[in-house]
């Protein structure tokens, strides 16, 4: 059985508008003066002319703060000697849903760290910032903790981001490359106490 | 004969460039801007003086809450391409425009901005209105015509043929749509709207808007200013309506309606063409107010000054206008010390300076009169009537963004069978009554 709406017939007062118009006035117009005696201004003259009543930010002048973990412009980060931290593992490309990370390997001098990227290109046009690219690094080389916006290209050659310029943003880590040595050390001895708190202080 | 005519020629430049085409440009940002608060959003305000700005910079940036906003618009509409559709008719095409903003203008030829100016300055006051001992001079009204508002009327008509002809010369469905919604909604609300305003001349016996303004310098029972809002409240409502149906203005904005005929009668319309459009439809909410202001709200009078001072009718009175700005002024500090707002502690000041002025008025007055410079009385009359028209076109644009727009037949019938009636009743009631109570 449908449900049954009764719509009782207006009264006069009702028909004729009036006191609804002036309700919906009164609202209009406390919104109004709301409006105009704002307090959040960023200029001592638009605060004398009233500029804001609400919570608008005035974007170009005024930014909302990102989260720390907000994902922006890639960049590469750096040995002590200034040579990118990478070492050509292919686990980024490998992640990378949108394919856009592209390496070319080459043979590092010190046998330690036996490859280098000689070419490290991100096609911005492809990234879609999802960040796996930093979960798969196994070596803090990649961070996407710049905070900036990818700038701005007019051509599609200026949105493959090379390695120069991806390591110009770079800053030294503080992670050790390969792990830390005494914790080598230890898995080698077979004891295995990778977690104990003393060992992640140092 | 030459001074006469460089005197009405200064009158015309002052009121239509100094006072009605800036008040149009402005409206264009008011309406905008609140809108804006209402919605509680910001509104237009990136037009900077100073070119544009960043970083560190932009505090200097001088933009004066979107002020400029008017100065861009014009200079955009000056330098649009001005674009004639190949099927348009080409001459009444080009009319239009001229045909919608001349009436808008030539409107206000009869607005009394104040009384007659009497060259020998004392006055005496009769019946609370002022007699001047030398020929009055009219300076402060273009045109002062003893059949007034016949010619409003007459005029406001004329501005239908600009959108008929345009809508039709434009060769567009939309815009002739527009067109005749505009001209049937137009005919219609003149009925009731000039209807609705024969109390007021029934009362005041004139057609004269500056005989209107004058008679309503009398009080009745001795305190309440005789303006027509207080003798005629249904006929101010009838005619706020019709006026708004007349101009356009939402909830009445068919003829334009964006979402169902994309802007009618002005669609194919460029340029400053179409700026004449939108500038002859924002100047006409600021002559409704004025018109409103001179026919209900007692036009350029203050309330209890006359030409020679303010005459309180009783001697507390002072004290109680002093007393009721007080508590406004109270209830606006108790708000912006709350939310420590700059405008509420703005107007609370200016209540206060009020306060102050009424206990100096109070003190210097003699013999019930404080006597003020003829000057002083001009200056604060065009004062006064300035703040109402300003007061009524912005309850106007509020009323805008209140209501909803009305459908076709809705407005046919509001306007038919609700108004018209309304108004007959209206008059009949007045003619009945104000004999009897005026004897």
């Amino acid at each position: 059985m449908p449900k049954r709406v009764d719509n009782p017939p207006m009264n006069l007062l009702e028909q004729s508008y009036v006191p609804e118009i002036l309700r919906g006035l009164g609202k209009t117009v406390g919104h109004f003066f709301r409006g105009l005696s704002g307090t959040n201004y960023h200029n001592e003259m638009d605060a004398w002319f009233l500029e804001k009543g609400n919570v608008t930010l005035q974007y170009p002048e005024e930014k909302q703060p990102y989260a720390p973990r907000y994902r922006a412009q890639h960049r590469l980060m750096l040995r002590e000697d200034g040579h990118v931290r990478c070492v050509a593992c292919m686990c980024c490309s490998t992640i990378c849903p949108a394919n856009c990370i592209h390496i070319t390997a080459a043979e590092h001098d010190d046998p330690s760290i036996e490859k280098y990227p000689e070419q490290f290109v991100i096609d911005e046009l492809r990234c879609i910032h999802c960040g796996f690219c930093v979960e798969a690094c196994p070596c803090d080389a990649i961070r996407m903790d710049t905070g900036e916006h990818v700038r701005v290209f007019t051509e599609r050659d200026e949105a493959y981001f090379d390695r120069n310029e991806l390591a110009s943003r770079g800053a030294l880590s503080a992670a050790v490359q390969g792990g830390d040595p005494m914790w080598r050390e230890e898995e080698a001895d077979g004891e295995g106490e990778r977690s104990s708190p003393e060992r992640a202080q140092s | 004969m030459l001074i006469e005519t460089l005197i009405i020629l200064l009158k015309i430049s002052v009121v239509i460039l100094g006072f009605v085409l800036s008040a149009g440009g402005l409206m264009t940002l008011i309406e905008r801007k609140q809108s804006a608060l209402i919605q509680n959003r910001v509104g237009p305000n990136r037009a900077n003086l100073r070119g544009h700005l960043q970083g560190e910079a932009f505090s200097k940036s001088l933009r004066l809450g979107g002020l400029f906003h008017m100065l861009a618009d014009s200079l955009k509409m000056l330098f649009k391409e001005d674009i004639i559709p190949a099927k348009a008719h080409k001459l009444l095409f080009q009319l239009a425009p001229m045909i919608m903003l001349f009436p808008a203008l030539v409107l206000f030829a009869v607005i009394p901005w104040t009384d007659q100016y009497c060259p020998g300055g004392a006055l005496l006051v009769v019946n609370g209105q002022d007699v001047c001992f030398e020929e009055p001079a009219n300076y402060f009204s273009i045109a002062e015509l003893d059949v007034g508002l016949l010619y409003v009327f007459a005029i406001a008509s004329l501005s239908i043929y600009g959108i008929a002809i345009g809508g039709w010369a434009s060769n567009n469905k939309y815009s002739l749509l527009g067109a005749l919604r505009a001209s049937a909604q137009m005919l219609s609300y003149e009925v009731p709207m000039a209807l609705s305003i024969l109390g007021i001349v029934l009362i005041y016996g004139s057609l004269n808007l500056n005989e209107i303004a004058r008679e309503q310098g009398e009080l009745l029972f001795g305190i309440l200013p005789k303006w027509g809002v207080f003798l005629q409240p249904v006929a101010l409502l009838l005619f706020f309506t019709a006026s708004l149906a007349e101009n356009k203005r939402a909830p009445f904005d068919l003829p334009e309606a964006e979402s169902e005929i994309s802007h009618g009668y002005n669609i194919e319309y460029t340029g400053l063409k179409f700026g004449m459009f939108m500038l002859a439809e924002f100047i006409g909410p600021v002559f409704i107010g004025a018109l409103i202001a001179t026919l209900f709200f007692g036009g350029w009078q203050v309330p209890y000054l006359y030409g020679d001072g303010f005459r309180m009718p009783f001697e507390g009175m002072y004290v109680v206008f002093a007393l009721l700005f007080l508590a406004v002024a109270a209830y606006f500090a108790s708000v912006g010390y709350q939310r420590r707002q700059r405008l509420p502690m703005v107007v609370a000041a200016l209540f206060v300076l009020h306060v102050i002025a009424f206990a100096v008025m109070a003190y210097y007055q003699k013999e019930g009169v404080l006597r003020l410079p003829y000057p002083v009385v001009m200056a604060l009359r065009i004062g006064a009537m300035m703040t109402k028209i300003a007061l009524l076109t912005w309850l106007q644009f509020m009323l805008r963004w209140t209501l909803p727009r009305f459908r076709y037949d809705q407005i046919m019938r509001l306007g038919w069978k609700v108004l018209l009636p309304l108004a007959l009743l209206n008059l009949l009631v007045t003619a009945i009554l104000y004999p009897i109570f005026a004897h």
